[in-house]
């Protein structure tokens, strides 16, 4: 596997090394602070009363009791929020309180603030709400087929869009065809929701340090619903503790900020985990039917589809979502026809969003378990049908974009395949039972488990589609030889706080890197997620630091009266490239002086789709391998997962530690959807919000990973560096199942694989 | 009792007063005594975020019932290396990439520190089923292995050296 | 309101007898979950974990019975010489929770609260163990099977303390198996103990998580006691299957949102058949 490289050279801490986390040491001392770390004296508690059905008509509602209990401070509904009433990532859809209905079980209907946790739970029992109870909207086809009415003024289909490419006539020797589903799964950040909202005097603004994804887009919507300037709505980012998607939407910013002004106090909400589960978006359930038309040979001619995309109560990102599921319809395979059909709509279960894979986890179980099938439709090997068909630069998609993305389709393949399969028998040598699957559960013995081995590959789009202007913004400052970057890239727990000061020392020539506090004391950066913030905000750093490194280069040239286009950064040293006895070293050449440079960096201009489906709706692409080994006791239907070998396409590996985290913590991800990770909906209730029964892949459950890291720099990447943070988790999942498949000999068409789905 | 009691925490004797009889110790550590280092994150024993020593025995605190525990030894992330400077298992997640958003590593910290105490050259089986108790949403457990690992082998270099 | 730390077992006695009313608390890993979430609220707490008699075991004299301490914890129990005495609790001790639950977890809590997905009690229920119970008037045992009357419900009084478990050390294979969709810490979807006494020619079944209650699959037990070839530890292939649909059909499961009423039936079907099969490998 692909070990970290060490760090070798003189003066380490430069792009491609395994340079190691700035906050690790606090973090391991339990020194850092995340967002539920931020206790001020006197600040209170708050907490949000949510709906016990999913669709109501709310009948009355009475606060004064929970006014009456000592210790409260105040109690807020509908009627308090001074501006905007909704809010949303794309359509401002989503009520900050519900007022006259309930849509989704979950949904706030009143926040108080309190002296205690214990006072506010109190508090909210305390508080009168009646209801008139209706039959929620629970089946997506029904809010397709228009048999239920519309549950929300915006009607009760979100987004239909197809794709029609090429020739729909077309007919293949070979058709394959398949229904799939796929389960809700939940982004299940352990670090919960949690902020502190600290009141200007006079109620004049807020300041929140939060947890969030995207500082500013935050800052937009809860300004709206506040009735408040943008200016008076200060975010800090709070440590977060892992997002993956689920912390793009709003949870409880509007509610903490308006108890905050409201009662001139500080105020802390922290989710417990239920809340968490009910609080925040999760991703979409899926069904999917895809037929695919090969001929003899597998080649692709042509694929039909339909999802269906159910979004939940409120729009969220269902748009964008949708959007990536159709136009991934055929993966990392070249294919000229499509007829494609894709629905994302609202219902009364828990709104979805984003979660790490964004529509793509979805289009790829489909997709990947019908080229199983197409492989044995023609009698090929799993890796010889990918071969055949595998996606090159240049290749025209059925939207009718162009890739232009470097494209290793075939060498992630072969690469994966190139490392060794686990040389140990069942069990492994020792026959140890915690190797087989059931564990300590002592459920079987080595003669009762069968072994199989799955393939899945897939294509990611980066960055933010269909026109959206997408931009990040930095800053560089250079002064006594020690750089400041400032920007406001939400760190996840991903790393960018560890690659930006390699960016800049790389540039610079310098050692000494500071990263200031992240806020919206400078503009957007965007949003970290959709493997964008390495690509964007990773190319504003750049950028900026390189306009420094003009600047610099023209305050030396003037010193030294040369061309400032002759000189270059050497070591930790401005040097004169026609002259290489001259040099200066850079904090010699910053003594005294200070120069600042800010960055707003675009990525292309993309296009939205048109009512077929066509467009230049991406801005680059991603690929990877993934290939599973798994364990099966077929009669109780127990799956341990041996080994996942994988073949990324990363570019340029900025931080090669780093990337490894992001693909093993990836491939968790994608194996808990494979097998254990579902939210359970009945009549649109959450069965699950817990840890006990929202199961995640412990020490136990992952295997081994072997990483083989593809580079082949992107020129169109600022940096050559593609994002890697979702592809990990997007194919792994179809190659698990297909590998559970080989080991039964049965078809499994739904994910998370369930004991029953294998031996029932 | 519960009007008031002492807790002794890291070797610190701590008077809580006017506690909820109900409270945690995990949330006793974290607002009546502002230790911010143990994590919850599930409020139910199922993620080891919350993991402290309780009499040397590693716990999740936020099942253990603070105004119970007087008289007892607590260790949390802040006591296990009181002079500042971290400990070989610290340093070794550090170096190993076994953190991301950091979460989970208090609890994987003092969970690790008390595994290699029982069990000082571990298999890797031994490893995952000791530590199952501590749910990692980020690394995939990876490099958490093997910095676990990595402990263990510097450990009986030393002792060999 | 107080918290109470007892001492010894009259003290506890004491205590409770002093005020039924009380919580008790023993590991915490049940009864802090529900406060976590808001479920129980309380006044008075008797905690239990320092009452150092709890967490005592012993053999009698003869050696053909073990009592447990209702304090133990799992950990302890999951070692030796529990491995080899009862090998089926230490099996089961194992599949508790996580390495911080089975430190705090014990017995006793499993009794008290009395879950029919509590790993402990299937092998208690299979052991025919007896449960000893201490309030102000006395001691009073009873066996398992009248000790647990429902969901979550058993028969100790208010004022009772649970002391502990006597079981009897058996000649024969026993083993605990149990199936949850996770290698580690995960709640039974089903369970089954099974326990052969090879001198008094008996063969012993409990099941868990497949109804309200730890269930006997005395049908079972009894059927196949004449099937076994008991010299040769041998039975048939058909025997074992038939044994496990026998064991399948005491089974009440219900469906929810951990699995489903077929599945649940379908796995203690294939568990008692390979426990069986463990226990006699021949023929």
């Amino acid at each position: 596997m692909a070990e970290p490289r060490t760090i070798a050279r003189e003066r380490p801490g430069r792009i491609g090394d395994s340079v190691l986390r700035p906050d690790g040491v606090e973090k391991v001392q339990g020194a850092y602070r995340f967002s539920s770390d931020l206790p001020v004296e006197g600040a209170l508690w708050g907490a949000t009363l949510r709906s016990p059905h999913p669709s109501a008509r709310i009948v009355r509602l009475d606060v004064t009791p929970a006014w009456a209990i000592p210790g409260v401070e105040t109690v807020i509904t509908a009627a308090d929020v001074p501006g905007l009433a909704t809010y949303g990532l794309v359509q401002p859809d989503q009520p900050v309180f519900a007022s006259d209905v309930v849509r989704y079980l979950g949904e706030p209907i009143a926040a108080v603030a309190a002296d205690h946790p214990e006072t506010c739970r109190r508090a909210l029992e305390a508080i009168i709400v009646e209801y008139e109870v209706h039959e929620p909207l629970v089946d997506p086809e029904r809010a397709i087929d228009g048999s239920h009415p519309p549950i929300h003024p915006g009607g009760n289909v979100i987004r239909h869009q197809r794709v029609l490419s090429g020739d729909p006539s077309v007919v293949g020797d070979i058709v394959v065809e398949g229904d799939y589903e796929i389960g809700m799964q939940d982004q299940a950040f352990l670090g919960l929701e949690a902020a502190l909202a600290v009141p200007d005097p006079g109620a004049a603004g807020v300041e929140l340090h939060v947890a969030t994804q995207w500082l500013h887009e935050d800052q937009k919507q809860i300004a709206a619903c506040l009735g408040l300037p943008a200016s008076a709505v200060r975010l800090v980012l709070g440590g977060v503790g892992g997002a993956f998607g689920g912390r793009e939407d709003l949870s409880l910013q509007v509610h903490i900020c308006l108890l905050a002004l409201r009662t001139g106090r500080p105020v802390r909400v922290h989710y417990g985990r239920e809340e968490s589960f009910l609080g925040h978006i999760h991703r979409h359930p899926a069904r999917i039917w895809m037929r695919h038309h090969a001929d003899r040979t597998g080649q692709i001619l042509k694929i039909e589809a339909r999802f269906v995309l159910d979004g939940g109560a409120y729009a969220s990102t269902s748009h964008a979502v949708l959007t990536n599921a159709i136009t991934h319809t055929q993966g990392p395979y070249r294919c000229e026809n499509a007829v494609v059909d894709g629905w994302a709509v609202r219902t009364n279960n828990p709104p979805c969003g984003a979660m790490r894979g964004f529509g793509v986890v979805q289009a790829c179980f489909a997709h990947e378990s019908q080229m199983d099938k197409l492989a044995a439709a023609c009698g090929l090997d799993p890796v010889a049908i990918r071969l055949r068909n595998a996606m090159r630069t240049g290749d025209r998609l059925i939207t009718g974009q162009v890739v232009e993305s470097v494209a290793p389709v075939e060498r992630c393949i072969r690469e994966t395949d190139a490392l060794a399969l686990p040389d140990e028998p069942i069990g492994g040598r020792f026959d140890d039972p915690m190797r087989l699957p059931g564990g300590a559960g002592l459920t079987a013995d080595r003669s009762h488990i069968r072994r199989g081995i799955g393939w899945g590959v897939a294509v990611k789009n980066l960055m933010f589609s269909e026109g959206f202007d997408d931009y990040a913004t930095a800053r560089c400052e250079l002064a006594d030889g020690v750089a400041t970057l400032k920007f406001a890239t939400a760190e996840v727990g991903q790393g960018f706080i560890t690659i930006a000061p390699q960016i800049a020392r790389t540039l610079l020539g310098i050692d000494d890197v500071v990263v200031d506090r992240i806020d919206t004391g400078i503009g957007s950066a965007g949003s970290t997620s959709a493997s964008r913030q390495t690509w964007m905000s990773g190319g504003a750093v750049d950028a900026a630091c390189r306009k420094v490194r003009e600047r610099l280069f023209e305050h030396v040239g003037g010193r030294w009266a040369v061309d400032p286009l002759r000189l270059v950064i050497e070591d930790d040293s401005v040097v004169d490239s026609l002259d290489p006895d001259r040099r200066i070293t850079v904090s010699e050449a910053t003594a005294g002086r200070r120069f600042a440079e800010t960055v707003e960096f675009r990525h292309r201009p993309t296009q939205p789709l048109d009512e077929n489906g066509q467009g230049d709706c991406h801005t680059a692409f991603a690929f990877v391998a993934h290939r599973a080994v798994v364990d099966v006791d077929p009669d109780l239907g127990l799956v341990k997962v041996v080994q996942i070998a994988t073949a990324q396409d990363v570019g340029v590996a900025l931080n090669p530690l780093s990337v490894i985290g992001q693909i093993e913590g990836g491939i968790a991800q994608g194996l808990g959807l494979a097998v254990m990770e579902e939210i359970v909906m009945r009549d649109g209730r959450m069965l699950n919000p817990s840890f006990t029964d929202y199961l995640l892949p412990t020490f136990l459950d992952m295997p081994p990973v072997l990483t083989t890291l593809v580079e082949e720099p992107d020129p169109q990447a600022p940096l050559g560096a593609k994002g890697v943070g979702e592809p990990p988790c997007i194919s792994v999942t179809p190659a698990i199942v297909a590998a559970i498949r080989d080991a039964i000999g049965r078809d499994l068409h739904r994910v998370p694989v369930r004991p029953h789905d294998i031996c029932l | 009792m519960a009007e008031l009691y002492r807790l002794t925490v890291n070797g610190v004797d701590h008077d809580v007063a006017d506690a909820w009889i109900g409270e945690s110790l995990l949330f006793v550590l974290r607002e009546r005594i502002g230790l911010l280092g143990t994590k919850g994150a599930c409020e139910q024993g199922e993620c080891g975020s919350c993991s402290v020593l309780l009499d040397g025995e590693l716990v999740c605190s936020c099942l253990v019932l603070a105004a119970a525990q007087t008289g007892r030894s607590i260790v949390t992330i802040e006591g296990i290396a009181p002079e500042g400077s971290p400990t070989d298992v610290q340093q070794a997640f550090v170096e190993a990439g076994a953190v991301q958003c950091g979460f989970c590593t208090p609890g994987l910290i003092m969970a690790t520190q008390r595994l290699l105490e029982r069990i000082p050259a571990p298999t890797d089986t031994e490893i995952r089923e000791e530590l199952s108790g501590n749910i990692c949403r980020c690394t995939g457990y990876g490099r958490l292995v093997s910095a676990v690992v990595d402990v263990a082998r510097r450990r009986a270099e030393g002792d060999r050296g | 309101m107080t918290v109470r730390v007892p001492l010894t077992i009259d003290d506890a006695v004491a205590a409770l007898h002093d005020a039924p009313e009380s919580v008790l608390l023993a590991g915490g890993t049940d009864l802090l979950v529900a406060t976590n979430a808001g479920h129980r609220r309380f006044d008075q707490v008797i905690a239990l974990d320092r009452v150092g008699e709890l967490r005592r075991w012993s053999l009698n004299t003869l050696g053909t019975s073990l009592f447990v301490g209702a304090g133990v914890p799992y950990t302890t129990l999951m070692g030796e010489p529990f491995a080899s005495l009862a090998p089926a609790l230490s099996q089961a001790s194992r599949t508790v929770g996580s390495p911080q639950i089975r430190n705090a977890g014990t017995l006793g809590g499993n009794l008290g609260t009395c879950s029919p997905a509590g790993d402990g009690l299937p092998v208690l229920a299979a052991l025919d163990a007896i449960v000893h119970l201490r309030s102000s008037a006395g001691e009073r045992t009873l066996g398992f099977s009248e000790f647990m009357v429902g969901v979550k419900r058993n028969a100790r009084a208010a004022n009772e303390l649970i002391t502990g478990v006597t079981l009897p050390i058996l000649t024969g294979w026993q083993g605990y198996s149990k199936v949850g969709v996770r290698n580690a810490m995960v709640i039974a979807t089903a369970s089954s103990c099974l326990a052969a006494d090879v001198p008094n020619r008996s063969v012993r079944v409990a099941l868990g998580s497949v109804g309200p209650v730890i269930i006997r699959c005395t049908d079972a037990e009894e059927w196949i006691v004449s099937r076994i070839d008991w010299d040769a530890a041998a039975v048939t292939q058909a025997d074992v299957d038939e044994f496990g649909e026998r064991c399948a059909a005491a089974s009440r499961p219900i469906d929810d949102h951990r699995s489903t009423a077929s599945y649940r039936r379908h796995a203690v079907r294939v568990l008692a058949s390979r426990q069986l099969r463990r226990a006699f490998p021949n023929g």
